[in-house]
């Protein structure tokens, strides 16, 4: 006897993708949150394309914060790249976004329970049969067919069946970000600082959130975190650019910048978002590529239900699906990813003072991304196939 | 060992997910390190945004 037959844990992006996916797909589905509330704390910069997120759902006002049309990339010496974006991208609140993407879960029939911390699995001849967890204090076991491991960086379900979800210390970006407000920047701009000077392996952002407020936040790679410590990095910036600014919240958070896990699915368990790793390693994006990994992960689990095999082999189109829909493009995104990591300040400053010379009209991001590439012909290609069309 | 500052914790996971041994255990509000499990590798302290974690190692042993 199972209790459900998926059951999905975490309730970010992917998690409530999945969740919605298996119950449309006519799975009995319950979705595991160990927060008390869906959504918080936001540890995101909030940023998105409107393109890939129009293909899930249509923007709302309610929880788009700002509608962004321009791009600033900024050099070590502070030289400014400005130019249009072609698609346009949104800054959301991601309070409300998750909130509406679990509240869409529901209406497809999936149960929700937050508070609930899953800290075990139910294994049974080498597959996972169900979860044990605690809550509010109160330690409970369900069983269910197929178990999606939708809990974020963390990826700790994953261990728990044995798989080898722990990501290198090299392809993580520790992060830290303050919400601020009394703050004067251009409300459709996002802002790029690139270089060590000012993140050294990763980038600082500048994201509008409308009304005098900006998400200002920085990763750094996990390498440097404990020398370059982010946390005083964003009070150093903020001092000494915005010392007007007030801030209202701030997160710390880690962002798997590593190619997806090699292995995204082990008997009765699926693996989604940032847990399986999908977020894009050049942006650090991950709210899209997380969606699109939960809803697939979400209608394989109903069909593999449906035909009674939740084997890896019965839930092979997942991988197979995912590699179709952004495998090959994320793969990419990894290798320009190491190029660039070999870029020095020197090098970036030469590319801006370059680039500051041609009308913005005729910058985009391949155009940047190119001029970059050309300093790591080895990256050209992958920068071509990733950055077409964006 | 790995010591916790506990009262300075943000609970963001980012430790948990480079720890090779999953030897930390994480809730809403809470952290704690597996001492059995742990190999006293540092990754977790390189790694935290707000250095939450230390090494209660000499420095010496930790620069070999
Ligand atoms: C500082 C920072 C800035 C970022 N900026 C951007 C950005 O601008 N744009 C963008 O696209 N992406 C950004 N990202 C990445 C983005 O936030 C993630 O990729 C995205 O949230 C992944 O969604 P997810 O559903 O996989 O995981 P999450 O949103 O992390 O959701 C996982 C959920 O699982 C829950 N959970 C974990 N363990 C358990 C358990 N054992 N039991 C029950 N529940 C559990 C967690 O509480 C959490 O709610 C940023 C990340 C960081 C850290
Ligand atoms: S990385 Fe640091 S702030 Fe984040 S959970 Fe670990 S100890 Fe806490
Ligand atoms: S020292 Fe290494 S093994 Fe121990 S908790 Fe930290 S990352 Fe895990």
């Amino acid at each position: 006897m199972t209790d459900y037959d998926v059951i999905v844990v975490g309730g970010g992006p992917a998690g409530s993708m999945a969740a919605e996916a298996a119950a449309k797909g006519g799975a009995k589905t319950l979705m595991l949150e160990k927060d008390r509330d869906i959504g918080y704390p936001v540890r995101c910069g909030e940023g998105v394309g409107a393109a890939g997120l129009r293909k899930f759902i249509e923007p709302d006002p309610k929880w788009i914060a700002t509608t962004i049309s321009k791009v600033r990339m900024r050099s070590p010496d502070n030289t400014q790249v400005d130019f249009g974006l072609a698609n346009a991208g949104y800054v959301l609140h991601r309070r409300l976004f998750d909130y509406e993407l679990a509240n869409r879960a529901g209406q497809a029939g999936a149960e929700i329970q937050t508070r609930a911390y899953v800290d075990g699995l139910i294994m049974e001849n080498d597959a996972v049969c169900g979860v044990k967890y605690q809550y509010m204090g109160e330690q409970r076991s369900l069983r269910a067919k197929l178990v999606i491991a939708a809990d974020g960086v963390e990826s700790r379900v994953g261990r728990m069946a044995g798989m080898r979800t722990a990501t290198k210390l090299k392809d993580m970006d520790s992060g830290y970000q303050a919400t601020v407000g009394n703050i004067d920047v251009d409300q459709e701009m996002i802002d790029f600082y690139n270089g060590d000077v000012w993140a050294p392996g990763g980038y600082l952002w500048i994201f509008p959130k409308g009304d005098g407020m900006a998400n200002i936040g920085l990763g750094v790679n996990g390498k440097y975190a404990h020398e370059c410590h982010p946390h005083d990095m964003i009070h150093g910036f903020l001092d000494k650019y915005f010392p007007k600014a007030r801030i209202l919240t701030s997160v710390c958070g880690g962002i798997p910048v590593a190619k997806t896990l090699k292995l995204i699915t082990s008997n009765g368990l699926m693996l989604t978002g940032d847990a399986a790793r999908m977020v894009n390693p050049v942006t650090g994006g991950g709210i899209i590529t997380g969606m699109v990994g939960g809803q697939l992960a979400g209608q394989v689990a109903a069909e593999s239900i449906q035909s009674g095999d939740v084997t890896v082999s019965g839930m092979a189109d997942y991988p197979k699906r995912w590699h179709k829909a952004e495998g090959k493009g994320h793969e990419a995104f990894y290798r320009i990813a190491q190029g660039i990591a070999e870029i020095t300040d020197d090098q970036l400053n030469k590319i801006a003072h370059r680039l500051v010379k041609t009308p913005s009209d005729k910058l985009s991001l391949l155009k940047i991304f190119t001029a970059v590439a050309r300093e790591k012909p080895g990256i050209l290609l992958d920068v071509t196939r990733a950055f077409a069309g964006v | 060992m790995i010591l916790v500052k506990d009262n300075r914790c943000d609970f963001c996971g980012t430790c948990v997910a480079v720890c090779p041994v999953d030897a930390i255990e994480l809730r809403e509000a809470d952290i704690s390190i597996i001492h059995d499990t742990c190999i006293d590798c540092d990754i977790c302290v390189w790694v935290c945004p707000i250095k939450v974690l230390s090494s209660d190692k000499p420095e010496e042993v930790k620069n070999d």
